[in-house]
């Protein structure tokens, strides 16, 4: 208790400290994964994503990633054994984010597939069970949180899957293409905003005490995909035929309609990404917070401070301007392969995956669902080559992801305390 | 190497490299007829030149295949079967090889043209090239296949190309022989080896269209499933 009331004023930086170099990390590499298929498909420049990633990240971040904060902050582990020693869940949630933030570091400049979400959860798993014991981890949560890994590739995969095989059948093989597609196109960019808004805003957003029924819910959601159908149409509009480009592929014309479409589905996806990925960085910042400003209270009641979010979304921000847009340059020349109709899939798909675990409070891995979402669109028959070696170095980036973020952040557990009493 | 999962993902399209592959067997394919001119002409120097065009084209079209052969672990997940593919190669590559042996021997064996075959000839070679410009064209439908999910209108378009494909080989057929016909009448005046020697080249020149043909016959499997 005393270290609580002595050194809180510390804990609060280096717990602000941790969280921002936490989400800087995730602004520098992995926003750029996000946008890959964004950027890769030629639909939006670097410098676009950029700006649309910045812009989305923040809105994400602070519109809806209350939910996976307060997972991260208070699911994983359960505080009952440790309601007199506030300060060792305190430790644990710094040596955390240390932990995975390091990992992270070490894992980005070999370039291994690896996810923020799983090292953090990883981390604070292995404190937790090195720190307070066995019984500590919510070992239920912990197994939905695991299967939502599996499934939500899978999950991207089969909504990718999908809307390929609409567009294929609404469009494409239509007697004018061109034409269904600027007929069609509005309807699909409804659908992004349509999707999105309902997903965030169902049945409110308590953090900004905006209540909402579920009718209301979805009566905003239509009128949000009006407007972004309405701006859509009117961008679809501009798109002209390009004989010249035809000649060589007869879809060139109809590739170009998407275009526009790419653009609301990168803000999409960055929203996703910032109302996931954000609380990774600041869901234990969040529960370093509550334990010291309620004088010890480790049963957290309390809500979570907007502020905290905001600081998040600018770690964010920040990692994007100083590191993020050379990553996502580099893989926007690496991704080619993907045309503007297969990214619209893949990346709507890969974006309401996130924002539905987002909503529920899961932390999922964006990286790895934009995978599992392009993985769907070539297995319609839709991309030259997928080289499916990449699924087994993910599998292997989990099995080592966890138990390093673990053991990591179970020896930085124990070096703070240390320091400390 | 990429790094980037993401980037790791997404290889490039073998298609790409099948196509590319088949545009310059196709330009070996056009060097043929230059060649035959050469050889009616009766100048050996140029028959030289455009066997040495020949040549550095099949060469080039070898380095695209070996490309596309070193680039495809059995790891990748392709819209088409990987032996389909490989043997779609196998049959493109087939057709520089044949322009190549053609090219070889008229260089190395001289040979003079009796009169009456001059036409027939010209008309067979033509053709023959005509067969492998289909077989391209269907090729280049590749992109908008892959488009398509080898499926609907895009698939029953290809069908058609590869229609017309079948009935242009068909008429090389009866071109070459024709062209035989004519050679047996002349046998008696020529040089029995010579005589050898011209029933292989218009062999040779039905091959460079055959090729073609199955090239198309083998992309028809990626449509049927």
């Amino acid at each position: 208790m005393e270290i609580i009331t002595q050194y809180g004023d510390v804990f609060i930086v280096i717990a602000i400290i941790f969280g921002l170099f936490m989400t800087w990390g995730i602004g520098a590499n992995d926003v750029a994964n996000a946008m890959g298929t964004s950027v890769g498909s030629g639909a939006i420049t670097v410098t676009t994503a950029v700006i649309v990633a910045a812009i989305f990240e923040f809105a994400g971040a602070f519109l809806a990633g209350g939910h996976v904060t307060s997972t991260i902050r208070k699911g994983i582990i359960d505080p009952a054994p440790i309601v007199d020693n506030p300060e060792i869940l305190v430790f644990g949630m710094l040596a955390s984010l240390l932990a995975a933030g390091i990992w992270l570091m070490v894992a980005s400049a070999r370039g291994w597939p690896v996810s923020t979400t799983h090292s953090i959860v990883g981390a604070i798993v292995g404190f937790a069970m090195a720190g307070i014991g066995i019984n500590a981890v919510q070992w239920n949560k912990i197994a939905q949180i695991v299967a939502s890994w599996v499934v939500s590739p899978a999950l991207g995969g089969f909504i990718a899957f999908m809307l390929m095989l609409s567009i294929r059948r609404l469009i494409l093989n239509s007697e004018h293409p061109f034409e269904s597609a600027k007929r069609w196109g509005p309807a699909y960019v409804f659908m992004v905003g349509f999707i999105i808004c309902l997903v965030t805003m169902f049945k409110g957003l308590k953090h900004l005490k905006l209540e909402m029924s579920v009718g209301m819910s979805v009566v905003s959601a239509v009128v949000l995909g009006l407007v972004v159908a309405g701006i859509g149409w009117a961008l679809i509009q501009r798109v002209r035929v390009d004989a010249g480009a035809d000649k060589d592929f007869h879809f060139a014309s109809v590739e170009k309609v998407f275009t526009p479409m790419m653009l609301f589905t990168a803000c999409a996806m960055a929203f996703a990404h910032g109302s996931n990925d954000v609380a990774n960085g600041i869901g234990p910042l969040a529960a370093v917070l509550s334990i010291v400003s309620s004088g010890g209270e480790v049963v957290q009641k309390s809500d979570l401070p907007i502020w905290v979010l905001v600081v998040g979304g600018v770690g964010i921000v920040v990692g994007l301007a100083t590191m993020g847009y050379r990553v996502m340059r580099t893989i926007g020349t690496r991704i080619t392969e993907l045309t503007p109709s297969r990214g619209y899939c893949a990346t709507l798909a890969a974006a309401t995956t996130v924002v539905l675990a987002s909503r529920t409070g899961l932390p999922v891995s964006t990286t790895h669902i934009a995978v599992g979402a392009v993985i769907g669109v070539g297995l319609a028959r839709g991309i030259g080559a997928i080289d499916l070696r990449v699924i087994g170095s993910i599998i292997v980036s989990w099995l080592v992801t966890l138990p390093v973020g673990g053991i990591l952040a179970a020896l930085f557990f124990f070096t703070l305390k240390g320091m400390f009493s | 190497m990429p790094t980037n999962p993401l980037a790791r993902l997404m290889k490039r399209s073998p298609l790409k490299y099948l196509q590319e592959h088949m545009r310059i067997v196709l330009q070996c394919a056009r060097e043929v007829p230059a060649l035959f001119e050469a050889v009616l002409a009766g100048d050996q120097g140029r028959v030289e030149a455009v066997k040495e065009k020949i040549f550095d084209l099949e060469a080039q079209a070898d380095t695209i295949k070996n490309e596309l052969r070193a680039g495809l672990p059995k790891s990748l997940f392709m819209p088409v079967d990987r032996r389909d593919l490989l043997d779609i190669l196998q049959m493109q590559d087939s057709i520089a090889d044949t322009a190549q042996d053609i090219a070889g021997l008229l260089v190395e064996r001289p040979m003079e043209v009796p009169g009456n075959l001059e036409e027939p000839l010209r008309s067979l070679v033509e053709r023959c090239v005509d067969v492998c410009e289909q077989s391209l064209r269907v090729i280049e439908e590749l992109d908008e296949l892959l488009e398509m999910g080898f499926r609907g209108r895009e698939a029953n378009q290809v069908e058609a190309m590869l229609g017309e494909l079948n009935r242009i080989e068909d008429e090389t057929d009866r071109l070459g022989l024709e062209l035989t016909r004519r050679l047996f009448a002349e046998e008696d005046n020529m040089n029995p080896v010579s005589v050898v020697m011209w029933y292989r080249v218009i062999e040779w020149i039905g091959d460079l269209a055959d090729f073609a043909e199955k090239v198309g016959d083998r992309l028809r499997l990626l449509i049927a499933r």
